[in-house]
């Protein structure tokens, strides 16, 4: 008998191959899709390390009129703003 | 024999799985913060998942009561399909997967739940209660009601007095439809030795049971019609279905055992098929609710 000649035992483990690989294909789609709508909804990307990061705040423009060299900053009166007060010298 | 791809897809109880998908997306989506239908659809999925990895770790644990039971021995695990650490593999890592992506799609507060919740169902009904106590399906009913606290978590973020509702009415509908059940498919239980109340207090306890938790059930299942996700389209539902409930509940309490055995258990029948359509039309009374608007 030929090596070519299929085993119901071929059968089987190529619906299970069949079925596991379109599994990962849905997972690889929604893991795709899931980053997509986060990224459009401007969720927390960089929000590990619990301190506020000057570049995501709201840029408050009136602190720019008198030193350009100090924006952005956050805006006053966020809890950002008072994280920043403390940690200047 | 090889498995096939279907009998992994059977461990993970596809029929309770459809209960979970429906209840947690019912929970999901009449919650008062919307989410994006996408993420939405994913949370579902990954509850689902979650439930369905839990009903594989039960499968593996319990594959010696499932080979005597009629209704399970020809489960995969019994019927010599897939190995039981087959099936403790699956579990093990769909649970850890559906945890993990329930959190990173929606929040951790709900992924910290599912994972509560698979651990109940695996841990604390099928290791712990389901072979020790006959209040097994009272106290693992929990595990069911968890999936609509987990929709509602996913889109607020936490808990409220509606998904307290809801697990209520999941968790008080529990043991009078799996009692009703257990009246007559009456060997199976007691063949496999797992403590039902028919078994420990007799049949005509277990009636009487069945007619306190229908009357138990019916406040809870009100109230959620006098919150702001009820409305007089589920109230109105609700009272029919309650209704109609507490008079199943109270013609089998009426029953002899003979008179049961007279009539191949119609009314125990009639009560279960109730049963199910009680729970699915409470909560799709919910979500034509949302539709409408409530209150």
């Amino acid at each position: 008998m030929g090596l070519r000649a299929e085993h119901e035992l071929h059968r089987r483990r190529r619906g299970r191959n069949t079925g596991l690989g379109l599994v990962l294909l849905v997972f690889a789609i929604l893991v795709f899709g899931l980053s997509i709508v986060k990224i459009r909804q401007g969720d927390m990307m960089q929000g590990y390390d619990h301190r506020p990061q000057v570049s995501r705040l709201p840029v408050d423009a009136d602190a720019s009129k008198g030193d350009p060299g100090r924006v952005p900053v956050a805006a006053p009166g966020t809890p950002a703003a008072e994280a920043l007060q403390k940690d200047m010298p | 024999m090889e498995a096939q791809f279907g009998d992994y897809v059977a461990l993970l109880k596809p029929r309770v799985m459809s209960l979970v998908v429906f209840t947690a997306f019912v929970g999901l989506w009449i919650a008062p913060v919307e989410m994006n239908p996408f993420v939405a659809f994913c949370a579902v999925l990954f509850i689902a998942l979650g439930g369905g990895a839990s009903g594989a770790l039960n499968m593996w644990y319990d594959a010696d009561i499932d080979a005597v039971m009629r209704r399970t021995r020809n489960r995969p695990v019994p019927a010599g399909r897939v190995t039981p650490d087959e099936a403790l593999g699956v579990g093990l890592f769909l649970s850890g997967l559906a945890v993990v992506m329930l959190g990173l799609a929606a929040n951790w507060f709900a992924a910290a739940f599912l994972a509560f919740t698979i651990f109940f169902y695996a841990v604390v009904y099928t290791i712990w209660l389901k072979r020790s106590t006959p209040q097994n399906i009272v106290i693992g009913g929990a595990a069911g009601a968890f999936p609509p606290m987990i929709g509602w978590a996913c889109a607020t973020g936490g808990i409220g007095i509606e998904s307290l509702l809801m697990f209520a009415l999941i968790f008080f509908w529990t043991p009078p439809h799996f009692w009703a059940l257990a009246l007559f498919m009456k060997d199976d239980y007691s063949n496999a030795g797992v403590p039902m109340l028919t078994v420990t207090h007799g049949r005509t306890v277990t009636r009487r049971y069945i007619f306190a938790y229908t009357l138990v059930l019916a406040p809870f299942a009100l109230a959620l019609g006098l919150t702001p996700v009820g409305g007089p389209v589920y109230l109105a539902v609700a009272v029919v279905l309650n209704a109609l409930f507490i008079r199943g509940g109270w013609r089998i309490l009426c029953r002899t055992e003979d008179q049961a055995a007279a009539d191949s258990y119609r009314a125990e029948k009639s009560f279960f098929r109730l049963s199910l359509y009680y729970l699915f039309a409470h909560f799709a009374a919910l979500l034509v609710q949302h539709a409408a608007g409530g209150w």
